[in-house]
């Protein structure tokens, strides 16, 4: 039989020294937390709706055939659009594209498969991560400094090697953490048939990391055809077609700052299409390359 | 004969294809370097010129003088870190209740759709933040937010001044919105890691899934949620656009966070192609140096933790 009295007993010495809390209490600050956390991701997601529909309904009213083919023009004129922007933001996004993802994928490849381990690896790797985490606008006066100021001019070029180099960092990472999650039986039994160092990296770890870093590449592009602080000293600004891109390129991120800043309705207004255009372009872009990504894990 | 010939072969070099993959790796991963040390050396060179006419007395100076050439940092530093700050105190504790919601209460078919929402808004670039910022969120800020908050605080320093929308509190507020996806997603990782096992234990001894949260997963996951924190400061000091539009730029440095201010990175996106004399220049460039060296000393420290963290963890588990 057990000994109520005595269970009870010890059971009251213990329940003395743990503190004898009110459950009612207990259960009231659980649920009004857990209220909590629902009220905090709504309001996340609200944020999130709030600025869609904004930009959505102001951006729409500036969006029509004349956008995407007539020159920017002085405030108060009629046919206005924003072509010549949309064309530099283009050109110098693909450039960067040209630039930063073979440097950045051979980078990661460096890092994964030719000096794995290395110390010199893990400096490298260092160094990618701090150039991640250094503020885009840093990055702009870097590039002023080693090349606006040598060529005496602002330019497209350097608007695209600036984003160049905050995608590279990025492509770098992303290269590396995906390579490592290869098997090295499959580097080993290519090895194995005589296969060329390079060869197996691009054949085989390449190939068997292709989404993943596909994912990566798209989300980089994504994030920099939206950047507008490094441009804004390296291509800043111009209202005419890009000719070349050794002068001054019109780009969508810098006007719709201008723009914005402008005292001119008609102006600000271009700035919500435009907005609009690249919020809709960066979200589509990132969205599709996330439900690529999802497939192969599937 | 043969066979020696192919063997002298395969030992004195690689195939073609094995060199010029090593050399443009190579030269890749130099060209990261080179970028690294590119960046300290052009922005310590062009501020050379303010550092030796202005010394340490820059960082402790509020005058931003350029018609007198005459320039302190302390204002940009300090609306910097006042963003901050208030951007962090927004974002951590909310971040953190999202990611106890999407973990341990919602349904995976909520989870997942509100966990994406809100990584989407990781997506949104910085100047759509300052558009919406600066004519949706700051007008309502204005006629709303702002006059509730000083009838609720009396004179509290902090809100006093005009309720104009733009400001320090409406640059913190948009700052804490665009970290949150970050905090969050690290967060929801480390609540995941979390093993069932502990937290089945403390639901056994009668927990409130609040007390397990808090008893159990915050403190287990503790270590992850600094990184997090690392990771939200390192966005939060450097963001430009969304600040530029909404802290209405003025260099000076008031108690009230409805006060107009400005950051490093503002000053810098308003003023660099303004800028005309080259000590102007020098000094905004020595502005980047500041904030470049806030966020590499975030960076290394952010670093140092988790290999600590991973090392613990390595001999722990």
């Amino acid at each position: 039989m057990v000994d109520w009295a005595d269970t009870e007993e010890s059971g009251g010495r213990l329940m003395t020294a743990m503190k004898v809390r009110n459950p009612i209490g207990r259960k009231l600050l659980d649920r009004t937390v857990k209220g909590l956390s629902v009220g905090a991701s709504f309001l996340g997601i609200f944020f999130l709706a709030w600025i869609l529909m904004e930009v959505t309904n102001r951006g729409i009213a500036a969006i029509n055939w004349d956008f995407f083919t007539e020159l920017p023009a002085p405030p108060g004129e009629d046919s206005v659009g924003l072509s010549s922007a949309i064309v530099g933001t283009l050109l110098m996004t693909v450039l960067a594209m040209v630039i930063g993802v073979p440097i950045g994928v051979l980078s990661g490849v460096y890092l994964s498969e030719v000096a794995r381990g290395t110390r010199l690896a893990n400096g490298i790797r260092f160094c990618i991560n701090v150039l991640m985490g250094v503020p885009s606008i840093i990055v702009g006066l870097f590039v002023y400094s080693i090349l606006v100021l040598p060529m005496g001019q602002f330019s497209g070029l350097a608007g695209a090697v600036s984003l160049a180099v905050i995608m590279l960092p990025v492509i770098a990472r992303t290269t590396d953490d995906m390579l490592i999650l290869v098997p090295n039986a499959l580097r080993e039994s290519a090895l194995a048939l005589g296969t060329p160092k390079w060869k197996v990296t691009y054949d085989v770890v390449l190939r068997a990391a292709k989404t993943g870093m596909i994912t990566g590449v798209l989300l980089a592009i994504a994030r920099v055809s939206g950047e507008t602080a490094p441009l804004l000293f390296t291509s800043l600004n111009s209202v005419y077609m890009p000719e070349g891109l050794l002068a001054p390129t019109s780009n969508l991120t810098v006007t719709i700052f201008n723009y914005a800043m402008s005292p001119y309705a008609d102006w600000q207004q271009m700035a919500w299409g435009a907005s609009l255009l690249i919020m809709v372009s960066v979200l589509g872009v990132t969205i599709f390359a996330r439900a690529a990504f999802k497939e192969r894990v599937k | 004969m043969n066979d020696t010939r192919k063997n002298a072969n395969r030992r004195s070099g690689l195939p073609p294809g094995d060199i010029v993959y090593s050399i443009l790796t190579r030269c890749a991963a130099g060209a990261v370097l080179l970028i690294a040390i590119g960046i300290v050396i052009s922005l310590t060179g062009n501020s050379w010129p303010a550092i030796q006419k202005f010394g340490a007395h820059f960082l402790v100076d509020t005058t931003w003088n350029p018609v007198e050439s005459e320039f302190g940092a302390l204002s940009s530093i300090a609306g910097t870190l006042i963003s901050t700050v208030i951007a962090m105190v927004i974002a951590v504790p909310l971040a953190v209740i999202i990611a106890f919601f999407l973990v341990e209460l919602a349904h995976p078919i909520l989870s997942k759709p509100i966990g994406y929402a809100i990584e989407l808004l990781a997506a949104v670039p910085s100047i759509i933040y300052g558009m919406w910022g600066l004519f949706v969120f700051a007008p309502y800020m204005a006629d709303h937010i702002q006059p509730a908050l000083q009838r609720w605080s009396g004179d509290f320093p902090l809100f006093s001044g005009a309720p104009m929308g733009i400001g320090m509190l409406s640059a913190g507020i948009i700052l804490a919105l665009m970290v949150l996806p970050f905090i969050t997603a690290v967060m929801r990782d480390v609540f995941r890691m979390v093993p069932s096992v502990v937290k089945e234990a403390s639901f056994g001894m009668g927990s409130t899934t609040l007390e397990t949260a808090q008893h159990v997963t915050v403190k287990y996951g503790f270590s992850g949620l600094i990184g997090a924190v690392f990771l939200g400061l390192g966005r939060a000091v450097g963001e430009t656009m969304a600040v530029t539009f909404v802290i209405g730029n003025s260099h000076d440095i008031s108690l009230s966070l409805y006060a107009a201010g400005n950051t490093i990175a503002s000053t810098l996106a308003n003023e660099f192609t303004e800028a005309a004399e080259p000590m102007y220049i020098s000094a905004l460039i020595e502005l980047g140096l500041v904030l470049f060296v806030m966020t590499l000393i975030i960076q290394v420290l952010a670093q140092w933790w988790i290999g600590r963290t991973q090392k613990k963890a390595g001999a722990g588990l």
